[in-house]
């Protein structure tokens, strides 16, 4: 099937064309936000990073986010103080050939001043950008997420097999496909590895596993929320099982962290787990952390399983949500694009949910919008973390 | 699928409610007829046998925890009777999966 994207310098393509205005600290924030109220019935979205001191993570995150295909265009909105390195995320932006802005709080004037001066830059880039062309692309150029979140008993009966099988599908004809949450595969670390296409990979799933094993250990506690057990799941371990199957059953080719764009089509792992000692707390704080990561992995669009029901979006790339269970699925319908939930009643198989989820991909990367981006949510959180790099084996030569 | 609880796999010693199925419901197992001793929630497991303390809990055909104590057929199998082998469950306020605060 031939969709359209908007052709970038570095040959990948969206299916958006966002203007982006990112404050690069919690201080610019207001500001920022301010800036991208004034656009209400265009597509210029707010992202940025709280943090007042420097972290290389979060850095590489913004640069990735920055010139993510889907992304037209940026806006940086700077108090002045901050360490981030607002040069260099500024360059990597216009390297990309991207129209991009800096302001600086502290140098515009303040509060209005920015905001005007914010205003006029975005209505000149949203000018530029208006008039980029759609050129043909292909179901071999997309990447797509999966996550699941506010899950229970049903997840792993219906929604995230039917994610799994969405996933075959899309891996078949070529696509980029990510899962992740390592510490939520632990109790899989054996089976996964057996997928691996290599068994050098198959040792590096393993070790990301047990890595996430190690971390959640120091921190008293592993990745199981209350309302995991009132929704029927008794531990880690089942989590895990639920949610490993929205990896569907295709060939396991890489393993990347946040950030690493997959090289080519396949299946991938990616490792969220940071590396070294446990400095940060918890690995992903919430839903969207993990879903930002997919994003600055280059995911051009992401499937949420939930069975307790999550509305969360996403800034920079739409959100497809399924959901696992019947009964959260009458409570919320306005708020899925899927329900999964016919599987659990018996009135549909799981393939044919899972050719429905991939017909919705289709559609939503051709323009139409998912319900969580039609109501406006653009959820968007980056936090501090630590990653080395990935070792030679993660990647196998195709 | 019929009937209100699925059998995911072959060598699966739980069983999973397809709805909320109420206290008192009759329910066939492979050795005998069971009556539910308290009402089961959508997703919530069930044993399929009798399983002893120390037997591994299978889903899917995998394991997922240990069983704590002796667990009759058709009684709920969840954090009260069963522990992971990884980590432990920490939200012990929902031990019994319908704590009070906590919507159905």
């Amino acid at each position: 099937m031939t969709l359209t994207g908007y052709p970038r310098a570095d040959g990948r393509k969206g299916i958006r064309n966002t203007v982006v205005v990112a404050y690069l600290v919690e201080c610019a924030h207001f500001v920022a936000s301010k800036v991208v109220a004034c656009f209400p019935d265009d597509d210029v979205q707010l992202i940025g990073f709280p943090g007042c001191f420097p972290n290389e993570y979060a850095a590489q995150m913004m640069e990735r986010l920055c010139t993510h295909p889907n992304v037209g265009a940026v806006l940086f909105v700077s108090l002045g103080c901050e360490s981030f390195d607002k040069v260099r995320a500024s360059n990597a932006v216009a390297a990309s050939g991207r129209p991009v802005k800096t302001l600086v709080i502290q140098k515009a004037g303040g509060t209005m001043s920015t905001v005007e001066a914010g205003r006029d830059w975005v209505r000149g880039a949203l000018a530029e950008i208006g008039t980029q062309a759609r050129v043909p692309m292909d179901v071999s150029e997309l990447i797509v997420g999966t996550v699941c979140g506010g899950s229970d008993g049903t997840s792993g009966i219906s929604g995230n097999p039917a994610a799994g099988r969405a996933f075959d599908l899309l891996v078949g004809a070529g696509a980029a496909c990510i899962f992740e949450e390592t510490g939520e595969l632990i109790g899989c670390e054996e089976i996964m590895a057996e997928r691996a296409v290599t068994p050098e990979l198959g040792q590096e799933l393993r070790a990301a596993v047990q890595k996430a094993e190690r971390y959640y250990a120091t921190l008293g506690y592993g990745s199981f929320a209350a309302g995991n057990a009132a929704g029927g799941l008794s531990t880690i371990e089942e989590k895990s099982l639920g949610a490993y199957v929205k990896s569907g059953e295709s060939p396991i080719s890489g393993l990347i962290k946040p950030g690493d764009i997959p090289p080519r089509g396949g299946l991938y792992l990616m490792d969220v787990v940071p590396d070294g000692d446990v400095r940060f707390g918890f690995p992903n704080i919430s839903d969207n952390a993990e879903i930002v990561e997919m994003i600055a992995s280059g995911a051009h669009l992401s499937l949420f399983v939930t069975g307790r029901g999550s509305v969360v979006g996403s800034a920079i790339s739409p959100v497809v949500k399924i959901c696992a269970n019947p009964d959260t699925y009458r409570a919320l319908a306005d708020d899925m694009d899927v329900n999964a939930g016919d599987i659990i009643e018996g009135l549909r198989s799981i393939d044919a949910v899972g050719e429905e989820i991939r017909d919705v991909v289709l559609a939503v990367a051709g323009g139409q919008q998912t319900r969580s981006e039609a109501m406006g949510h653009r959820e968007f959180i980056l936090t501090y973390k630590t990653f080395a790099p990935i070792g030679p084996a993660c990647l196998p030569a195709a | 699928m019929t009937g209100p609880f699925l059998l995911l796999h072959a060598a699966d010693n739980v069983l999973v409610a397809r709805r909320t199925t109420p206290e008192g419901t009759e329910v066939a197992l492979d050795s005998a007829a069971v009556r539910l001793t308290r009402t089961v929630p959508l997703a919530h497991k069930i044993a399929r046998h009798a399983i002893a303390p120390g037997d591994t809990i299978l889903k899917y055909g995998l394991p997922i925890g240990t069983a704590t104590e002796a667990i009759a057929p058709g009684d709920h199998v969840h954090v009260h009777n069963i522990r992971s082998n990884y980590t432990p469950t920490h939200a012990l306020q929902d031990a019994d999966g319908v704590s009070a605060g906590v919507a159905q």
